[in-house]
C-alpha cells in the first residue's frame, strides 16, 4: 500500500531537492503554478482533495493517475472553468480567484478534448485568439507561429479538416500565442502516431526551455512521460500519492518501470478511506 | 473593459459569415421574404378597402418593426450557439476573456447583422410597396431603439438558457419572438387583449412602440412618456438579462457544466 504524499506544494520538501539534478531554488520566487490545499467535490462525491503542488519555470511536471483520477478536474481549475470548494490557485503570482483575467492571460492550454473551431482556418483561428489574449503585432505573431509549427501551407484550410497531427500542432500554436508563463497541456500526444507524437515532445520540451516557462503535463504513455517531464505527481482517488523524478520513482519504489508503479498505483487502495463530503 | 477581446468576438463572427454563404443569406432572406409576403396582403386588403383605409404603413410597418426585433434577438443568440455548436466554451472561457467583453462583442455582432436586414426590408418595403416612414418622423429612431434594446435583452436571455440547459434547448430559444407577438400587440390595439394579457403587455417593451406606433399613423396624441417607460423598461431587461447570464455562467464554473457542456452533460 501506498500512503498519500505528505505534500508535493510549496510548503513541504520540493522533489526537486531530492538530488535529482533540478535547481533547488526558493519554490515560492520560481513558481509560475502554485496550488495549496485543492478540492472539489460534488454533491456527495469528492473529486479532488488536499491538491498542493507547484510548477517552475523550464520545469515540465507531469500529472499522472488511472482514468478519474481528478486530473482534468485539477487542470479544469486551474484554467479557470471549475471553481474549487477549496484551495487557492496562483499563476504567476495572480490569485485566480481575485483577479480571473489577469492570471489567465499568463497561461494557456492544449487539450485532445477542446479542439480549436473547425469552421475557422488555421490564420482565422489563431488571429481569434491572438485578439483574445490582447497580442501586440498580433499579425507578425501569427506569421512566426505558422513557421514555427510548420502549418505555413495550412494557414488557410478549416481546422475541422486538419489530421490529427496537424490538429495538435495549430492547438499548440494557439498555446503559445500569448508566450504563457504557464502552459497546461491535457494528452497533447493523445492520437498521434508514434513519429509524429515524438516531434511534438521534442517541441513541446524545447519551448520549455526556450521560452521560460513551467509545463503541466497529463499523459497515459510512461514512456513519454519519461522522456519529456522533470517531475510526476501521481494522482488517485483525488490525492496526490506521489511525487518525484519519474526516473527514479520505480526504483524507490521497487518496480522495474514506470508503467508498472502505474499500474500498481492505480490498482492499490488509499491507506485511508477516501472521505466523502458531507 | 478591453477592446480587443470584444473585437474578437465580432471577428469571429466576421470570419464565419465570410466564409459560409448559410450564414449570410438568412440575415436578409427572411425578413425579405416576409416583407415581400405582407406587402401583397397589404395591397390586397387595401384594394379591399377601396381607399378608405391605408394598410401599408399599419400592417407592412409593424412586420418591419418586428422582424428588426426579431433579427437583434436572433443575432445575439445565433452568435451565442456559433461557440455551442463548435464546442468552444473551454478554449474560449480559459482565456482572460470577461462575460462583458464577450456580451458586448455578441451585441455588436448581432448590430451588424441585423442592420443588413434592416436596409433590405427598408428598400423593398419603400421601393416596391410604397412603404414611407416620413409620417412616423424622427420617432423612427427612438421606436427602434427601444425594440434593439428588448432584443438585446431577450438575446441574452436566451443565450443564458441554453447555457444553463444544454445544446439541445436552443429549440426553446427560437420561438421566443412568437411566444410574445400576442401579448405586445404587433397588429391590434392592446386594447383588443384581455385584462391578463394586457398586463403581460404593458411590461413588454415593444407594446409602447407599436401603440405609439399606430397612435401617430392615425393622426392621434402620442404620448411621449409612454415610449420612455417602453425605453425604461428595456434598459431594465438588459440589466436583467446581463445579471442572469452571469449567474448562470458562475453556476456553470461552479458545478462544472461550462468545462464538460455538452448535450449529454447538462440536461
Amino acid at each position: 500500500m501506498y500512503a498519500r504524499a505528505p505534500d508535493a506544494g510549496p510548503h513541504s520538501q520540493h522533489p526537486l531537492d531530492d538530488g535529482t539534478g533540478h535547481p533547488a531554488a526558493a519554490p515560492a520566487a520560481r513558481a509560475v503554478l502554485s496550488v495549496a490545499g485543492l478540492r472539489k467535490s460534488y454533491s456527495q462525491v469528492v473529486a479532488v482533495q488536499g491538491v498542493s503542488f507547484d510548477v517552475h519555470r523550464r520545469e515540465v511536471v507531469g500529472l499522472l493517475g488511472p482514468n478519474g483520477a481528478g486530473k482534468t478536474t485539477t487542470i479544469n481549475i486551474v484554467l479557470g472553468v471549475l471553481s474549487p470548494t477549496a484551495g487557492s490557485v496562483h499563476i504567476g503570482g495572480v490569485d485566480l480567484a481575485v483577479d480571473r483575467a489577469r492570471a489567465l492571460a499568463l497561461a494557456n492550454f492544449s487539450a485532445v478534448y477542446a479542439p480549436l473551431p473547425g469552421n475557422l482556418t488555421v490564420t482565422e483561428n489563431l488571429r481569434f485568439f491572438g485578439l483574445v489574449y490582447g497580442i501586440p503585432q498580433l499579425g507578425r505573431r501569427v506569421g512566426e507561429l505558422l513557421r514555427q509549427f510548420d502549418l505555413e501551407r495550412l494557414r488557410d484550410t478549416k481546422c475541422g479538416l486538419l489530421s490529427s497531427g496537424e490538429q495538435t500542432r495549430v492547438a499548440l500554436a494557439k498555446a503559445v500565442l500569448n508566450q504563457p508563463r504557464l502552459l497546461l497541456l491535457d494528452e497533447p500526444t493523445a492520437s498521434l502516431d508514434p513519429a509524429a507524437a515524438q516531434t511534438i515532445r521534442a517541441r513541446i520540451r524545447s519551448l520549455a526551455v526556450d521560452t521560460d516557462c513551467g509545463i503541466l503535463w497529463t499523459s497515459h504513455n510512461m514512456y513519454e512521460v519519461e522522456a519529456v517531464c522533470d517531475r510526476v505527481l501521481f494522482l488517485s482517488h483525488g490525492r496526490i500519492l506521489l511525487a518525484g523524478d519519474p526516473r527514479r520513482l520505480p526504483r524507490e519504489h521497487g518496480v522495474a518501470t514506470l508503467e508498472e508503479l502505474f499500474i500498481r498505483l492505480a490498482r492499490e487502495p488509499l491507506t485511508e478511506p477516501l472521505e466523502r463530503a458531507g | 473593459m478591453r477592446l480587443k477581446p470584444v473585437a474578437a468576438i465580432l471577428l469571429r463572427q466576421f470570419y464565419l459569415i465570410r466564409g459560409s454563404p448559410v450564414r449570410s443569406l438568412p440575415m436578409f432572406a427572411w425578413v425579405a421574404i416576409d416583407i415581400v409576403v405582407w406587402g401583397f396582403i397589404t395591397r390586397y386588403l387595401n384594394s379591399m378597402a377601396a381607399g378608405r383605409f391605408n394598410y401599408v404603413p399599419s400592417l407592412l410597418g409593424a412586420v418591419l418593426l418586428w422582424d428588426f426585433f426579431t433579427r437583434i434577438m436572433q443575432g445575439v443568440s445565433t452568435a451565442f450557439l456559433e461557440d455551442v455548436w463548435s464546442r468552444n466554451f473551454l478554449n474560449l472561457f480559459a482565456t482572460p476573456l470577461t462575460i462583458a467583453e464577450y456580451i458586448l462583442g455578441l451585441v455588436i455582432t448581432s448590430v451588424g447583422t441585423s442592420a443588413v436586414g434592416l436596409v433590405v426590408m427598408l428598400v423593398l418595403a419603400t421601393a416596391v410597396f410604397g412603404l414611407s416612414f416620413f409620417s412616423l418622423g424622427a420617432l423612427l429612431v427612438p421606436f427602434l431603439l427601444v425594440l434593439f434594446g428588448f432584443g438585446v435583452a431577450l438575446g441574452i436571455l436566451a443565450s443564458a438558457l441554453v447555457l444553463r440547459l444544454g445544446p439541445a434547448s436552443e429549440w426553446l430559444v427560437w420561438p421566443l419572438p412568437a411566444l410574445l407577438s400576442p401579448f405586445v400587440g404587433v397588429f391590434y390595439p392592446l386594447a383588443t387583449l384581455p385584462r391578463w394579457m394586457q398586463g403581460v403587455g404593458h411590461l413588454l417593451p415593444p407594446s409602447y412602440v407599436f401603440e405609439g406606433m399606430r397612435a401617430v399613423l392615425a393622426g392621434q396624441p402620442f404620448s411621449p412618456a409612454s415610449l420612455a417607460v417602453g425605453a425604461a423598461i428595456a434598459a431594465l431587461d438588459i440589466l436583467l438579462a446581463g445579471y442572469f447570464f452571469a449567474r448562470v455562467f458562475r453556476y456553470a464554473i461552479r458545478t462544472g457544466l461550462l468545462a464538460r457542456y455538452s448535450a449529454e452533460s447538462a440536461a
